[in-house]
């Protein structure tokens, strides 16, 4: 069944009648990032107005991979499980040489998270959750119709002019975050460029409706008999809708490839009959490129705005909420005065290197499956070939690597017998707890664990008993330890022992931005 | 461990025979695709990525 495009109602801001008080913080562009953004805000009791240009949620499906990291940063503002709920789960990915398969990876094999390795869900799902949770939010003020227009930097504030149907007004925040995507405005408005590698490659993306029993599995084929000498890659989404996505090749005509009687017979080969009905389609070329700083003084770029990649790792929008992730709480400190500006360049630093990692692999994986001639075709074709008689060279048939959160380079007290999955800079494994998780119990305080053994006096901690769970992602072969976590849950620091004094010195260097 | 660059096969010029016997009756693709297999198969029997950066480099910089 197709979605309904209803569209959300605009109504005149109160800006068009009397100038509005200055707001701590305006995000532009009420897509997945924007939206995410305000709500995660909202967790930390700062309030935002929320400005787009359009009234509807996003047309076609777009992003629909939700790897567990953005499943849990969802959560924790209110829209995880109904994503869980609505969406197909999978963790399985099979890559197929020709009609045979060569390699296939299991992204979660051990149970014990809240949240699955992935869910495909259409990005208008996510977008209509994340706008109802908005709607109901005391603290974030949504503007739909209204098209920032010019912005301007001034020694205490920015300034946005913008347009609506009953004509033009202006805003004042302390700062703006740039959530408009790949094409930002804002980012035009400010004369920054991109910088980074460009792909001469077209792909061909299609939603069908079909009803079929495909597993809730990622498929992906090199040189298929169906789509002679290219790639293509089939993921199941809800409503009977699946999406194909064909390479096509740079020497393609895009315009000739966008109609519809030259996609339903590719896709009739794919599929086998023709029996579906066409959902959306696109085409689609890539780059994998990013801003240089993504804070430019009081107008912080996230998501999309900051950097994009070919879209085989799901690294794009799953990026974008890592962005969120790593800026909400360091803004909300900011805004609210509980520390410095210069915390911000550590949500700088941090999400450029995030940035950089999906860049290298979205980048690795575009070069295996569009090799330039020479090389790059040469040993491409020679892994293919070697995977369905070695087993070395399956693993390195690259489809795409599925996005994970990157671990932050961060300099801080570790342990050696505590285990490497929860060094700091990682993201705290999720663990079962009485009849909840590790992660709501965490919520996105600055958090301090004492596993094993009591907090230290004045030091306020959750206390854990070591379950196997427990044990196996916090422990290792210790017996006890003390996890500092910061608000978005990624590990601070972690002693076997420690006084609260060393506890709270590593506290107050985070907050400071110098941890 | 680090490349080893003195001798170190004891029939260098059996092995060495082998290798044009493998390419014998290839075209300059089919030898092009040969060699890319054999050097995937012998950079995962090395393993060590910093003697196959080595490698990589003294293949790049004796070519003149």
């Amino acid at each position: 069944m197709a979605y309904d495009y209803a569209p959300f109602p605009y109504i005149a801001p109160p800006g068009l009648a009397a100038p509005e008080p200055r707001h701590p913080v305006i995000i532009v562009g009420a897509g997945p990032i924007g939206l995410a953004a305000a709500l995660e805000l909202a967790n930390h009791g700062v309030r935002s107005v929320v400005l787009d240009d359009n009234n509807v949620v996003s047309v076609g499906s777009r992003a629909i991979c939700w790897a567990k990291r953005s499943l849990e940063i969802l959560d924790r503002i209110g829209v995880g499980e109904a994503c869980v709920e609505k969406g197909v789960t999978w963790k399985v990915g099979r890559t197929h040489h020709r009609a045979k398969e060569v390699f296939n990876f299991d992204l979660l094999p051990d149970p014990g998270y809240k949240m699955p390795a992935f869910v495909n869900l259409q990005q208008y799902y996510v977008e209509e959750y994340l706008v109802t949770r908005c709607e109901e939010s005391d603290l974030v003020d949504l503007r739909f119709k209204n098209k920032v227009v010019s912005v301007d930097q001034g020694e205490d504030c920015a300034t946005l002019s913008i347009e609506t149907p009953d004509g033009p007004y202006t805003l004042e925040a302390e700062f703006v975050l740039a959530c408009d995507g790949a094409k930002s405005p804002i980012r035009t408005m400010l004369g920054l460029d991109f910088e980074g590698e460009l792909f001469e490659e077209r792909f061909l993306i299609a939603d069908i409706e079909m009803e079929a029993d495909f597993p809730a599995e990622r498929w992906f084929w090199f040189e298929p008999e169906f789509h002679s000498g290219q790639s293509a890659l089939l993921h199941k989404q809800p409503d009977n809708i699946y999406r194909i996505d064909l390479q096509l090749g740079w020497g393609s005509d895009p315009e000739e490839e966008a109609k519809a009687e030259n996609i339903i017979p590719r896709i009739e080969k794919v599929v086998g009959h023709s029996d579906f009905k066409l959902d959306w389609t696109s085409i689609y070329t890539f780059q994998c490129r990013r801003l240089k700083r993504f804070v430019h003084d009081r107008i912080l770029f996230v998501g999309d705005s900051a950097h994009v990649v070919s879209p085989f790792g799901a690294r794009g929008g799953n990026g974008g909420l890592q962005d969120v992730d790593a800026l909400g709480w360091r803004l909300a400190a900011v805004v609210t005065g509980r520390a410095p500006r210069a915390l911000l360049d550590r949500y700088d630093a941090e999400r450029t290197y995030g940035s950089d990692e999906n860049i290298m692999n979205s980048s690795r994986s575009t070069r295996f499956m569009s090799p330039s001639d020479g090389a790059d075709r040469w040993f491409r074709d020679a892994t293919l070939a070697l995977a369905s008689h070695a087993e070395f060279a399956r693993p390195m048939v690259n489809s795409g690597r599925l996005s994970m959160p990157c671990i932050y380079p961060i300099n801080a007290p570790d342990a050696p017998g505590l285990p490497a999955v929860s060094r700091p800079g990682s993201v705290a494994p999720d663990a079962p707890q009485g009849n909840g998780w590790l992660l709501s119990m965490l919520g996105g305080q600055m958090t301090v664990l004492a596993i094993g053994q009591p907090a230290p006096d004045g030091i306020e901690a959750i206390t854990l008993e070591p379950s196997p769970e427990i044990t196996a992602r916090y422990l290792g072969d210790e017996k006890a330890a003390i996890y500092l976590i910061r608000p978005d849950q990624v590990v601070a620091a972690r002693w076997t022992k420690a006084d609260a004094a060393t506890i709270q010195a590593q506290i107050d260097a985070i907050w400071e931005g110098r941890a | 461990m680090s490349l080893i660059t003195a001798k170190n096969i004891e029939d260098h010029d059996g092995a060495y025979a082998d290798l044009l016997a493998a390419h014998r009756g290839l075209d300059t693709e089919a030898s092009a695709a040969l060699n890319a297999r054999l050097i995937l198969i012998l950079m995962n029997h090395i393993g060590d990525r910093a003697v196959l950066r080595e490698a990589i480099d003294l293949a790049r910089t004796s070519g003149t």
